[in-house]
Formats: structure tokens, C-alpha cells, sequence
């Protein structure tokens, strides 16, 4: 895979639309995880994917240029938020990494059950997106 | 956690925020943050002091693992408040010394002061502990900040090699101690000091009490640098001389004479102890003096000493273990030991500390510490010559010092063994005091030789480096002016320290034999009359003396010329001799080939398994309670096996790449079928992203070659694999037979059962992932983590130019 | 069918030891990714197969099966896709660097 400057305007396109919904769907699995199948490796890994095509139809520069953040800070940022999650719940004198959840009525969605569970997966789900990033573009970068 | 426990972890959150200080606050010297530490802790221990001295003791409880009865218990009575308040006070002023010792511009202070944080938060934790598990982890931190600190200046080898032989001997103490531990869990079931000194009975009358007190004396005597494992401190004064005063005289050294002191009540009152530590002790008295005698460097003098006092309160110790066997009330022939143990242990640290400060004034003013180059320095130091001294007279025992107190009542102790006519003393017994005293005529003739060739005598300003040599600036005499006033304090006045320090620590150590709110009688004297003991002071003093005078004839001699301890052959043909033994091993099995590992594994791994299970019969096939096979079922499974088998006889990276990327495809296809959707999604995004990573990697690497191997060695590679395989069916096989077979209760069925109700979740197989098993996951993630960085390193960090890497 | 994926899970090891033992570092990696799909099919088939529904309490089922293999092999994949590329990676920079992917070329020296 070269990630030189490609000249696919119908898949550029198309692919606009595409990852698009792939995104969607990821964060879909992601947020549906505790109930259904998903959960933070799935969408993060989904994610992942996502950009992935986006890297095979544009070229490198214009992607670097659309998500503006790096995937190796974002594995950091992940692994704090799992542990931080994991903390919270000590400094409640509860052993680390207990959970609470409960249920809330809100406008439009109806009741609704919110989990710190979430917290730590969406730390799993941004270490997956930034190490399955990560490892994939050190090896894409490296044209020497 | 109370604030007891913070007081242990704080030296530890402190390290932590020690380079950013070092960072940020570059103007101010970090030593003075640093300083700050110790010196709120000692003010607070010393809170404690009235509640210790009235006898009673503080116990502060964190649970840390208790299904295996391992707490965070921490424990203060009379001994371990008096390490605490050995350890930050020594610490405040070592600290202190320190900031004028180490240049701000030139050393790497961080460095130095995170090391020395985590050996003050370890050795708090050495001495508050109740719990012996959490004893033995602070334990073994101090040995590795220990090493650390020998080799703070890690460019001189010799740094290395005394950071390393202090590591390896104390670690091994280390070990074997932990073995102890466990043989003394075995007795009693508790891994609590108190529990077991309750239920003492289970330990003396087990089998297991000879070893578990050997393995425990290890520990203590590689740690207190006792004969023969006292090799490690002299090499150990490579360290910057802030952590000689502090670690290898004050604290950390004293961590074994801790350990025996605390041990006293398990084992104290049989005859193996009484022996084995008393005479150890008064072996490495001896040697350590009469070594000290021939070393030229100051600090050498100063280790050796250091080894020999050690040896004297080790020794102390174990003669006042008699006192259980006794279990008589409040004799002062029995007790005498314990006291001069306790009374010596404090004023060995004010002594020595502030000897080990001084000769570090010298060596920073003058630039070597070759008594040989050094002389008549009492003019140009006069605060130095003056702190030395008061030093050096309390170590050689000379009145009115606080060393000549103690000593006294070391003789005393001594001599009192004769008279006990228990465990066959009346034969032996004699060599104590006699040892005891020729010790202390070559401790007394060391002292007086590190005075006189230092201070006395001509200036030799021409063999000195440094050009001007002056007096050292004011706050670096602050620290041993303070420890040598303590010193002349405790020889006038010795009794401050009686009902506030030593008796606390002493009902520490012989628990039970006082009744309640009884106490030992603990006055000293400073004159006791004409008896033996002053008649041996002055013997030793006059012996000395000739000794020092007649100097100049046997300095000649082979024995004063020859430096190093024979010990050192002993550890450094067996260092070697291991390495040479490592490497001959390594040489015949490591061939280098991946393949020959391979087969030494595989062999071996079917082997063991195939062995085991034909031992116990295991084979099982259980045909009754297999799930159907749906007839779609052959075709994914025929597709896999064909794609699988195909991998092999593929050349074509490309195609075998596929056909791998096919193998998963189909792995989630089965998962699909057998009730995993969580498992199928992953495998299928996992295998999506491995194809890309694999066609990525293999555009830059080289086409694969067919294997050009004779058929014998294809035959064995064949043999083996196969055999494997099989062996897994098998196991896989017996696995479900035995699980269908015997109606254990999977666990599973609590998560079933709790997934909704404790986590509000509905995907069982998420809720385990991110609540009941959070922490594995939490693991796993570290470790894509750790990969993705590895990976980025890989490729990111390399070497400039044609390095070999 | 537990028999059948016993014998299939027996092929998956077989093949990826004896690409374990070829020479080239590539097959080694493809036998590695092939072995963990061997252990990862081998944890599911020992608690035994399909005794229920999927571990989804919102489907209602009778009986599930047994979701804590699950878990612990969904944590598997990812863990074997980290090492899967860690590994690629190493062979990528190895090849770079000694320009050989044959592991007997790649022996370090005897005074090593």
C-alpha cells in the first residue's frame, strides 16, 4: 500500500459517504456493547478500519490534515481514562474498578440506564483505535 | 488508610514529584525540598513518644490482601519508634549535609534524591510493619535503593561492582528470609509478628524451627554486613558519603539488628540462637577491628568499624536472648545485654554518623582520603579535628562519652555470660568476654590511628590536589556538630535516654517477661567502682596505646600491608565461577537456531503431557454428550482444513497470505455458529486489519523460497508437529469429557445469573470484560499499549549512521 | 461436534508448529497467527459447544452458553493481534537490517 497521492475521485467519494456510516455504526456497537454484541474492542476496532479506508482512498497528507490529533497520545489518553475510572470508585471506598449503574428518564430517549462501565470501555475503546492506528501507520510511514 | 500509612507511602509520592522539582526548580538546591520530609515525619513520631514510654503500643490496620492474611498492618511500640525516629532524624540531618555535599550544578540530584526518597519510605516500612510479607517487600526495596545509591556515580566500575555485591548478598538474605517467613507461616498460619510471638508455642515445638531461624539469620546477617557476609560495605562506600552516614551506618545496615531484635521473643531462650548470634556478632567484632586497622582509605576505616559495632550489638543480642530462658522478672544480669544493645544501637548512630560526615568534610576539602596523604588538618579544621574527635573517643570508649558508656555495659554484658551456667557456657562461655575485649583494643587503636594520620602530624599539601585547603562552610558542619553535641549529651546525661528510648524498646524485645505496666529497671552509671570492667577499659586503653606505638615496626609486616578481606577471593572466583558455569551451559544448548528451540520445547512440552496423562489415566473420549453437527458444518470445516494444510506448501506471500486471511474469515464464521456474535465481530474486524498489516509489511519483504531441507530433517519437523497436534486433540477431547463427565458447576453461571442484576448489563460476555474481570481487561489494553510502542520504536528509533545494532 | 473440532483444533497446532520449525521468519509469523486460532477455537470447544444461546440476557434464552470462554478469548484476539504485529514488525525491521528473512543466516555469532 503506497499512501502517495492517489487520483480515485469516484472512490474518494464514495468513500466520504461510506465511512461515514462505518463511523456510525462503530460508535453504535460501541455504545450498544453492555446490552448487545459490541462493546469498546469492537467498535474500537471497527474504528480503526474506518480510518483505514479513508488512508486507502485519500493520501496520507489530507488525512493527518482531517483528524488533527495523534493515535499515540490517544492510547495514553485511553489508558487514563480506564484508570481513572477504576480510581473513582476508590475514592467512594470501593475497590478498585467497581461500577455503578442506574437508570434515567430522559426527553426523547426515554429512560435511559447510564454505567461507569461505559467510562472504562470507551478507555479500551480508544486504546484500540490508537494502538491498531498506531502499529498500522509506523509500518506505512516508513518508505525508507 | 491512616495517616501512619501515608507517613510510610509519603517519602514514595515525594520521589515521585522529586524530578519535577529538580526540573522547575533548578535556582534552589532540591535537597531542600527533600529536607523538608523527614523532618515533618520525625516530628511526628516524635508525637508518639509519651504513649511508647508509657508502655503502650499503636496498631494501625489497611487490608491489602486479606484472603491470604497479608495486611498493611503497621505496628509501633518501643523498637520500631526508635528506627523511626533513627531513620528521619538521621535522614533530616543526612539530607541536610547532603545539600552542601552534592554540587546543585553538577551532580544529578534527582537522581540521588528519588533513590534516597524510596530507601526512607522502604526502611519506615522495614520497621513499622507487623505483617512479615510486607516487611520483606519493604525489605528488599532497600536493598535495591541501596545498590542504586552505591552506584550513583555509575561511570567508576567500582561503583558497579560494590552496588552489585552489595545487591546479590543482601538479596540472597533476602530470599532466604522470605523462606523463613513461609516456614513460619507453615507453624503458626499467620504472616502477623504478633500472632506468632502469641502462639510461640506452635513455633518451638515444630520441627521446622531450626530452619526457619537459620533462614531468617541469613537474612538479618547478610543485611547487618555480619562475618562472613560483610564483604559488601566496605565496597559499598563507593556510594556519595551523605548515603555511607545514612545507609550503610545509620538505618539501613541496622535493619538486620532490627530484624534479630524483633525476632528475640520467637526464637530467644534456645541454645542455637544464643550461639549462632552471639558468636557470629563477636566474630565480626573482632575481624571488622582488626581489619579496620590495616585500611588506609578513611571511609575503609570507617566500613570496618561499622562492620565491628554491628557485630557488637548483634552479639549483645544474642546473649540477652537468655532472658527468655530465664523468664526471671527484672534481673539485671539477664537484661544488661538488651539494654547496652539498645543504649549502643543509638549511640552508634550518633557517632558514626557524624565520623562518616567528617571524613566526608575531609575528602570534599582535601580531595582524598589516603590517611597516608593526609596530616596536621587539626589547624586548618578546627571544627572538623573537634567533632572527629569527640567521635572517635566515644567509638574507642573513652569517658565521658557516650561509646564509654556503652561499652561498659557491653563488658558488663559480657562478662555476666560466664555466670549464667546454661547451654554449656561454663565450658565456653569465656571466649565471649575475652573476645570481646581483644576487640576492643584494636577498635580503640583504629580510632586513634584515623586521628592521629589525619589530623595530627605535617601538612602534606603537595601530594593534596586541591590547592587551598580550608575549613568546610558552615552548613556542611551543621549536621555532625549536631550529631557529635548528642554524643557528648547522651555520655553526660544517659538516663534522658532511659524511660523514653531504651526501656520501650527493651519491653519490645522481651515481651512478657515484665508483668503489665511493670518496667525494667534501666539506670546508667557512670561510675561503677573498681570493678573488672573498668579495669578491662583500661587495659584496653593502655594495650592500645603500645600498639599504636610500636606502629611503626609491625606496619611492616605482610598482615598490615595486605588490604583486602579474603573473603572477597571467596565471592569473586564463585561471581565468576557462575558466570563461567552460565556460559558453558548456554553455549551447548543455545544454538541460535529458532528451530532447535522449537524442538526442545515441542518435545518436551509432549512429552510432559503425554507422561502425565498416561500416569493418571486421563484419557477420556465422551461421545453421549456431544452437540449435533449440522451438515453446513462439514463444508465450513472442510474449507478451513484445506486453507489451513495449504499454508505450508504456499510460495507465494501473497497467496498465503490470503489463505490465512481465509482461515480467520472462516474462525468467525464459527464462531457465529457457535453462539459467539461478540467473538465472530472481533475476529472479523481483528482479521480485517491483520490482512492490511500483513500486505503492508510483505510489500517490503522478499518472496518466500521453497524449503531446501534433506527429508530426514523435514521427517522429524513432520514427526513432531504431528505428535503435537495429536497430543492437543487429545487433551482437548479429555478436557470436555472430564467437564461433561463430573457435574462440577461452571462459574460461569454466577455471571449469568449477576450480570443484570450487579452490572445493569445484558451482553454477559461485555459486563465480564468491563466489570466482573475489569482489571484483566484493563491489563490487556496495556498491553496493545506496550505493543503499539514497541512498534513505533521499532521502526521510529534507530541508529544513526552504519552502527551495529 | 466437539469430536470434530477436537480433530480440526489438532490440525491447526500440527500445521503451526511445522511452520514454526521452517526456516523462513514469515511462515513463523503465519504459524503463529495460525496457532492462536487454534487456542482460541480449543477454549471455546472445552466448556462444550452451543449448550444455549448466545450470553445475551435480552434474548431470554433457557440456557446460554458459556460466556466466560468468551471473554476470555475475545481478550485472546486482541492480545494476538498486538503480538501478530509486533512480530511482522520485528521480521519487517530484521529484514531491513540484515537483508535476509532466513532465520539460519539471522544465528548470532558463537562469541555472543
Amino acid at each position: 500500500m503506497k499512501l502517495q497521492k492517489p487520483n480515485d475521485v469516484m472512490l474518494q467519494v464514495s468513500m466520504r459517504v461510506i465511512t461515514l456510516f462505518i463511523f456510525a455504526f462503530s460508535f453504535y456497537l460501541f455504545l450498544a456493547g453492555h446490552n448487545n454484541p459490541g462493546g469498546g474492542f469492537i467498535g474500537g476496532l471497527m474504528t480503526a478500519s474506518a480510518i483505514l479506508v479513508l488512508y486507502l482512498a485519500f493520501d496520507m497528507k489530507t488525512i493527518t490534515k482531517a483528524i488533527p490529533f495523534s493515535f499515540t497520545t490517544m492510547i495514553g489518553v485511553g489508558l487514563l481514562i480506564a484508570v481513572a475510572t477504576g480510581i473513582m470508585s476508590m475514592l467512594f471506598g470501593y475497590p478498585f474498578l467497581t461500577h455503578f449503574f442506574d437508570y434515567f428518564l430522559f426527553p426523547l430517549f426515554g429512560e435511559v440506564e447510564l454505567t461507569t462501565a461505559l467510562f472504562f470501555d470507551l478507555g479500551v475503546y480508544l486504546v484500540v483505535v490508537g494502538a491498531a492506528m498506531t502499529i498500522i501507520l509506523a509500518i506505512a510511514e516508513d518508505d525508507k | 488508610m491512616t495517616v501512619l500509612h501515608w507517613a510510610i507511602i509519603s517519602p514514595f509520592l515525594l520521589a515521585i514529584l522529586v524530578p519535577f522539582l529538580y526540573k522547575y526548580g533548578r535556582k534552589i538546591h532540591t535537597g531542600w525540598f527533600v529536607l523538608l520530609l523527614p523532618l515533618a515525619l520525625f516530628i511526628y513520631f516524635l508525637t508518639f513518644l509519651p504513649r511508647s514510654s508509657a508502655g503502650e503500643v499503636v496498631l494501625r490496620t489497611v487490608p491489602w490482601v486479606p484472603s491470604l492474611g497479608i495486611n498493611f498492618d503497621l505496628y509501633i511500640d518501643g523498637l520500631s519508634l526508635l528506627f523511626a525516629l533513627l531513620i528521619t532524624g538521621i535522614g533530616t540531618l543526612v539530607i541536610l549535609y547532603s545539600v552542601y555535599y552534592l554540587s546543585k550544578t553538577k551532580e544529578k540530584l534527582n537522581n540521588f534524591y528519588v533513590y534516597l526518597l524510596l530507601f526512607m519510605g522502604a526502611m519506615l516500612g522495614v520497621v513499622l510493619s507487623d505483617n512479615i510479607i510486607v516487611l520483606y517487600v519493604f525489605w528488599e526495596i532497600t536493598s535495591v535503593s541501596s545498590a542504586l545509591l552505591i552506584s550513583y556515580w555509575y561511570q567508576r566500575e567500582k561503583s558497579i561492582y560494590g552496588a552489585q555485591k552489595s545487591m546479590y548478598i543482601t538479596v540472597f538474605g533476602g530470599l532466604s528470609m522470605l523462606g523463613g517467613f513461609s516456614l513460619l507461616y507453615t507453624m503458626t498460619g499467620t504472616f502477623s509478628i504478633r500472632e506468632i510471638i502469641a502462639n510461640i508455642d506452635l513455633v518451638t515445638t515444630s520441627s521446622l524451627f531450626l530452619p526457619a531461624m537459620i533462614l531468617i539469620l541469613f537474612g538479618a546477617f547478610t543485611k547487618s554486613a555480619q562475618f562472613p557476609f560483610h564483604i559488601w560495605l566496605p565496597d559499598a562506600m563507593e556510594a556519595p558519603t551523605p548515603v555511607s552516614a545514612y545507609l550503610h551506618s545509620a538505618t539501613m545496615v541496622k535493619a538486620g539488628i532490627y530484624l534479630v531484635a524483633r525476632f528475640t521473643p520467637v526464637f530467644g531462650g534456645s541454645p542455637e540462637w544464643f550461639w549462632i548470634v552471639s558468636l557470629t556478632g563477636i566474630v565480626t567484632l573482632i575481624w571488622g577491628s582488626v581489619s579496620a586497622v590495616r585500611q588506609k582509605d578513611l571511609k575503609s576505616i570507617l566500613a570496618f568499624s561499622t562492620v565491628s559495632q554491628l557485630g557488637m550489638i548483634m552479639s549483645l543480642l544474642g546473649v540477652g536472648s537468655v532472658a527468655y530462658y530465664f523468664y526471671d522478672g527484672d534481673n539485671a544480669l539477664y537484661t544488661t545485654a538488651i539494654l547496652a544493645a539498645v543504649f549502643h544501637l543509638i549511640n552508634h548512630a550518633t557517632f558514626k554518623g557524624s565520623l562518616f560526615m567528617t571524613a566526608g568534610i575531609i575528602d570534599h576539602e582535601t580531595g582524598t582520603r589516603d590517611i597516608r596523604q593526609l596530616g596536621g588538618l587539626m589547624t586548618i579544621m578546627p571544627i572538623t579535628a573537634t567533632v572527629s574527635f569527640i567521635g572517635l573517643a566515644s567509638m574507642a570508649g573513652l569517658p565521658p562519652f557516650n561509646g564509654f558508656l556503652s561499652k561498659e555495659l557491653f563488658f558488663t554484658a559480657m562478662v555476666n555470660v560466664t555466670e549464667y551456667g546454661i547451654f554449656s557456657v561454663e565450658t565456653w562461655g569465656f571466649i565471649l568476654p575475652v573476645l570481646a575485649w581483644v576487640a576492643s583494643i584494636f577498635t580503640f587503636l583504629y580510632c586513634t590511628i584515623l586521628f592521629v594520620k589525619t589530623f595530627t602530624g605535617r601538612f602534606q599539601p603537595e601530594k593534596l590536589s586541591v590547592k587551598h585547603v580550608h575549613e568546610a562552610p558552615f552548613g556542611m558542619l551543621v549536621s555532625p556538630a549536631i550529631l557529635g553535641l548528642l554524643v557528648v549529651i547522651f555520655g553526660l546525661f544517659p538516663n534522658v535516654l532511659a524511660y523514653t528510648f531504651i526501656e520501650p524498646a527493651m519491653q519490645a524485645i522481651l515481651p512478657g517477661i515484665m508483668e503489665p505496666g511493670q518496667q525494667f529497671k534501666v539506670h546508667i552509671y557512670h561510675w561503677h567502682g573498681f570493678n573488672l570492667e573498668l579495669w578491662m577499659t583500661i587495659g584496653v586503653i593502655v594495650l592500645g596505646a603500645i600498639l599504636f606505638i610500636t606502629m611503626k615496626k609491625w606496619s611492616q609486616s605482610r598482615f598490615y600491608r595486605k588490604e583486602r578481606d579474603i573473603f572477597n577471593y571467596v565471592y569473586d572466583s564463585g561471581y565468576d565461577g557462575l558466570i563461567k558455569g552460565s556460559q558453558l551451559i548456554t553455549r551447548v544448548q543455545m544454538t541460535g537456531r529458532l528451530r532447535d528451540y522449537f524442538v526442545y520445547m515441542c518435545a518436551f512440552i509432549v512429552f510432559l503431557i503425554i507422561y502425565t496423562m498416561i500416569r493418571y489415566d486421563a484419557f477420556s473420549i465422551n461421545t453421549a454428550n456431544v452437540s449435533p453437527i449440522e451438515p453446513f458444518m462439514w463444508f465450513v470445516v472442510i474449507a478451513f482444513v484445506v486453507s489451513i494444510i495449504s499454508v505450508p506448501f504456499i510460495n507465494n506471500r501473497m497467496t498465503a497470505v490470503v489463505m490465512t486471511g481465509v482461515a480467520g474469515y472462516l474462525v468467525a464464521l464459527m464462531f457465529t455458529i457457535f453462539r459467539a456474535p461478540d467473538l465472530a465481530l472481533t475476529q472479523l474486524l481483528v482479521e480485517t486489519v491483520s490482512v492490511i498489516l500483513f500486505m503492508l509489511v510483505f510489500y517490503h519483504l522478499p518472496e518466500l523460497r521453497k524449503e531446501k531441507k534433506k527429508p530426514a530433517f523435514k521427517l522429524v519437523n513432520l514427526i513432531i508437529s504431528v505428535a503435537f497436534g495429536v497430543m492437543i486433540t487429545l487433551v482437548s477431547l479429555s478436557a470436555f469429557a472430564f467437564g461433561s463427565e463430573t457435574n462440577f458447576t461452571s462459574i460461569s453461571q454466577y455471571f449469568i445469573e449477576n450480570s443484570k442484576v450487579l452490572a445493569g448489563g445484558y451482553n454477559i460476555v461485555n459486563v465480564i470484560l468491563v466489570d466482573f474481570r475489569g482489571l484483566d481487561t484493563m491489563l490487556e489494553i496495556l498491553v496493545l499499549a506496550i505493543a503499539a510502542i514497541g512498534v513505533v520504536s521499532l521502526i521510529k528509533l534507530r541508529f544513526k549512521g552504519s552502527e551495529d545494532v | 461436534m466437539e469430536v470434530l473440532m477436537s480433530v480440526v483444533i489438532g490440525i491447526i497446532f500440527s500445521v503451526s508448529i511445522y511452520l514454526f520449525l521452517s526456516k523462513s521468519i514469515i511462515r513463523v509469523i503465519l504459524g503463529s497467527l495460525l496457532i492462536s486460532h487454534g487456542v482460541h477455537l480449543l477454549l471455546i470447544t472445552m466448556s462444550g459447544l452451543q449448550r444455549g444461546g448466545p450470553p445475551l440476557l435480552g434474548l431470554e434464552a433457557e440456557a446460554y452458553t458459556d460466556p466466560l470462554p468468551q471473554a476470555l478469548v475475545l481478550t485472546a484476539i486482541v492480545i494476538s493481534f498486538g503480538v501478530t504485529a509486533f512480530l511482522l514488525v520485528m521480521a519487517y525491521r530484521t529484514f531491513k537490517e540484515h537483508k535476509t528473512d532466513n532465520l539460519e543466516e539471522l544465528r548470532g555469532s558463537a562469541d555472543e
